[in-house]
């Protein structure tokens, strides 16, 4: 990240967190589910760079969410902290173990195995009753450090931590896509052959990404976990995962902030889409997507950038 | 043994089902390389299209063998002018792009066509039970079987069989078999690959509308239908290896197989299990049973 | 002296045919040597089992005292035997210098995972190694220009630029004038031979031309039908009688094939 565009996220941040009390109650609950959501396209973000998409990327969501609603409905523990902390590292630990899998495939094949395996976990969910089948289970309010606030005042809680959260992935992002592993994106799509030869392997670099983008997806789902306070087992199906890969390729490889903006809008246009023409919300949707890739294939965020190379101090 | 009997006959009408709407998918991929998410859509087109044809029909108390014709001919002709639609009107705007641009593309499509769906037939469901009734049961010793379900799977067979000679023994299945090959030396050799695209297509999407109107009598016409057999398609292609017609068939018979097995044995694993059997399969042939590799030269 | 590379008994074969068979050469450090043989002869694979692509069927491969047959390629490379390529195997959608860079980083690149994801991709040392090697090939008027657009021979040398970017000890050179014209193939090899020299690295190359082959070849190793029928000075090499029937011969006919 550039030190302008640094300057004007801790700017957006100050101004989010300064005017929450001021906003309705359901400008905040959207916004806190579309940064949470937002953290999962950033992980989406990190892969698309290198040319990947994963259509189970609903996976990790879901087990971020899912270990929330287990946790504390299992020991009782409703600390957020706690809660955020284990959702992203069940989801992290997955993904290294799928990634060994996983690291090895490309294109359409990555996106297919990624697929069966968030349909494996959406088999096991809606089948298991212990998990609350296909109707889920409620999760318990969240509580701050001992703290314990309610109604709108939990909301705003909820929110500050999802603003926080996501100003510190956005910074740890901003640090990766700068380093030796997150700078190498655009190669691994570019030529595989030239990196292995160079003495790096590119499934090992894959594989990280995976991870990252599995934690994401853990804290992300915990997140939306807490917020919504009911986890099921659609967290988990294909169509939720279309959903983020939609805000990923509306928002584009380009900027961090645009994943969060693109999630906002994203959230914003379903919401008034499904108020006023309920049945045909995905037809705009869709529509939008569709213009999107087709006329603007680096992204919306794309337009609102000037163009300039090497940004986000990468190589293209 | 009777539990073995009904794994395998719910197992072959499931894999018949699966392999009607998975050669579409297959056919699209093979030939134009797209992994063709609306064909989810066309599957339920076709499915409401019949359900609505079937409607119109038995009510008016025609001869049944009329019904099952008529019911095929809507969908079919639904299908065709949906495929054409997409390819000449969006795809065609995205050929040269990433494969995996074009599944987006395709995504989107299908974000349109559900919609589309609900605009068109509303959101209730349709019943089109008649034709399943009019085909009445065949009883096996100890088991009844649906007239309907042997139908369906002697129609799979008999497309299984119609596609292989069309694939092998015709002209424009030999061209289609060029193509699928190298396309480059198929444009070379002046094989209209354009025109040979906008067929495959929409033969495609002819495909997968048929397999929705098989199943309409079969099922509870209704909003999602082609969210779920979309996955369902691609675990079947996935598996068998996509582009490859003989990787359906096989693919479909696994699935169908594995699922009906868990059903009557394990049900709480149903769905755990196609996907589960996609996963191992693509562990140790990532590319499917039925594909050749193509390692890269340097 | 122990040789730096040496090759024992290699043999590759892909079912029934034999693509390599008993091969064994020992290279002294700082030696160049010319490979020829017409295509199909087994030089690419040659130079593909000795840089890890692919895994040799029979036959030791030892670079110095280690034992790297049948090692990953990358593994290979840090030990310090790189290769460049018949096609240039570069980024197309990258500017010269950030191939550079990409190539230099990877290069001082320590094998930890943390590490790897905190430490900036430009740091000092690897802009200044970039510079240091767009300077020694020559290739700085390109430095800002997007490889997909580079002419060929600027694309030859970055992919050979980026070879050396981990100051191998052996490099490979397979066909480093292919795609070239007759006149820039002596500049180009003019620039990549005083390069490699500099940093003392111990060159094998494939090459067509006898002519180039004559002018920067300490050694000639000759191959046929998968194995080497002679190896010697090139003067000495290129005189065999059975290299120039069965290639010198193939090579005028390539040429006129090409012309």
């Amino acid at each position: 990240m550039t030190n302008r565009s640094t300057l004007i996220g801790a700017l957006a941040f100050l101004v989010l967190a300064a005017a929450a009390p001021a906003l309705p109650p359901w400008l905040i609950s959207l916004a806190t589910i579309a940064f949470a959501h937002a953290l999962v396209v950033l992980g989406l973000v990190i892969m698309w760079r290198a040319g990947l998409v994963s259509f189970g990327q609903a996976l990790y969501y879901a087990v971020g969410a899912y270990c929330v609603a287990l946790v504390s409905r299992f020991t009782g523990i409703t600390d957020a902290f706690v809660l955020i902390v284990l959702g992203g590292l069940a989801a992290g630990l997955l993904a290294v173990l799928v990634g060994f899998l996983l690291a090895r495939y490309r294109e359409i094949f990555f996106a297919m195995l990624s697929l069966a395996m968030s349909m494996i976990l959406y088999g096991v969910l809606v089948k298991t009753e212990a998990l609350g089948s296909t109707d889920g289970f409620n999760v318990a309010p969240a509580t701050f450090l001992g703290y314990a606030p309610e109604g709108a005042m939990l909301n705003l809680a909820l929110f500050w931590l999802v603003l926080v959260l996501s100003a510190l992935a956005a910074a740890a992002i901003g640090v990766y896509f700068r380093s030796v592993a997150g700078a190498i994106a655009v190669p691994v799509r570019d030529n595989e052959i030239r990196i292995e030869f160079l003495g790096l392997s590119v499934n090992r670099l894959i594989h990280l990404k995976l991870v990252i983008a599995g934690i994401l997806g853990g804290v992300g789902g915990a997140l939306a976990a807490m917020t919504i306070s009911h986890v099921d087992p659609n967290m988990a199906y294909w169509t939720t995962s279309g959903g983020f890969v939609f805000v990923t390729i509306l928002a584009g490889a380009g900027s961090i902030a645009a994943a969060f903006v693109g999630s906002f809008a994203f959230e914003m246009l379903r919401s008034i889409a499904v108020a006023l023409l309920p049945g045909a919300w995905q037809l705009i949707l869709g529509s939008v997507l569709l213009i999107t890739i087709l006329f603007v294939p680096d992204g919306l965020g794309s337009l609102f950038m000037r163009k300039t190379r090497g940004k986000e101090g990468e190589p293209a | 043994m009777l539990t073995a009997f009904a794994i395998v006959t719910d197992g072959l009408v499931y894999a018949a089902y699966l392999f009607v709407v998975a050669i579409g998918l297959t056919l699209i991929f093979g030939v134009m390389k797209i992994l063709n998410v609306a064909h989810g859509s066309f599957y339920a087109f076709g499915a409401y299209g019949a359900a609505t044809a079937v409607g119109i029909y038995f009510d008016r108390g025609l001869p049944d063998a009329g019904g099952f014709l008529f019911m095929i001919l809507v969908a079919m002709a639904i299908g065709l002018v949906i495929g054409l639609v997409l390819e000449r009107g969006i795809l065609r705007l995205a050929y040269g792009r990433d494969e995996v641009v074009i599944v987006l593309i395709t995504y989107a499509v299908f974000l349109i066509l559900e919609d589309m769906l609900i605009l068109i037939w509303g959101t209730g469901s349709l019943a089109a039970y008649q034709p399943l009734v009019a085909a009445g049961n065949v009883e096996v010793g100890a088991l009844i079987l649906s007239g309907y379900d042997i139908g369906l799977v002697i129609f799979a067979g008999l497309l299984a069989l119609g596609g292989s000679y069309a694939l092998n023994y015709t002209r424009p299945g030999r061209l289609l078999t060029v193509v699928i090959f190298d396309r480059e030396t198929a444009a070379a050799f002046g094989i209209n690959v354009t025109l040979v695209y906008t067929a495959t297509f929409a033969l495609g999407a002819i495909l997968g509308a048929l397999g929705g109107a098989v199943m309409a009598p079969k099922i509870a016409v209704t909003l999602g239908i082609g969210v779920e057999v979309i996955v369902l398609a691609f675990a079947v292609v996935a598996i068998g290896g996509m582009g490859s017609m003989e990787g359906a068939l096989v693919g479909a018979l696994i699935v169908g197989l594995c699922r009906a097995a868990a059903v009557h044995l394990v049900p709480q694993i149903e769905l755990f299990v196609i996907y589960g059997v996609m996963a191992l399969v693509l562990i140790f042939r990532p590319h499917g049973l039925f594909s050749r590799a193509e390692p890269r030269k340097i | 002296m122990t040789p730096i590379l040496s090759v024992a008994g290699l043999e590759k074969t892909f079912g029934s045919v034999v693509a390599a068979r008993d091969i064994t050469i020992d290279v002294p450090a700082e030696q160049t040597v010319g490979i020829i043989g017409a295509n199909g002869a087994g030089k690419t694979t040659f130079v593909n089992m000795v840089t890890g692509h692919l895994r040799p069927s029979k036959g030791t491969i030892r670079f110095g005292d280690k034992d790297i047959t049948g090692m990953a390629s990358r593994d290979i490379t840090r030990l310090g035997i790189s290769r460049s390529f018949q096609v240039a195997q570069i980024f197309p959608s990258l500017t010269v210098f950030e191939n550079m860079c990409v190539a230099a980083a990877i290069a001082r690149d320590a094998d930890g995972i943390l590490r790897r994801a905190f430490t900036p991709l430009r740091s000092g040392q690897t802009v200044a190694e970039a510079e240091a090697a767009i300077e020694l090939f020559q290739i700085g008027s390109y430095r800002e220009a997007r490889v997909a657009t580079l002419p060929q021979g600027i694309r030859k040398l970055l992919d050979i630029a980026m070879a050396v970017a981990g100051w191998p000890r052996i490099l490979l050179l397979d066909e480093p004038t292919s795609g070239i014209s007759i006149e820039e193939k002596f500049g180009l090899m003019d620039v990549v031979m005083s390069a490699l020299k500099s940093r003392r690295v111990t060159i094998l190359f494939v090459e067509h031309d006898m002519e180039i082959i004559g002018r920067y070849a300490d050694r000639v190793l000759a191959f046929y039908d998968g194995t080497i029928i002679a190896d010697g000075p090139p003067a000495e090499a290129l005189a065999n009688e059975r290299v120039q029937t069965l290639i010198s011969g193939t090579k005028l006919r390539t040429e006129a094939a090409h012309a």
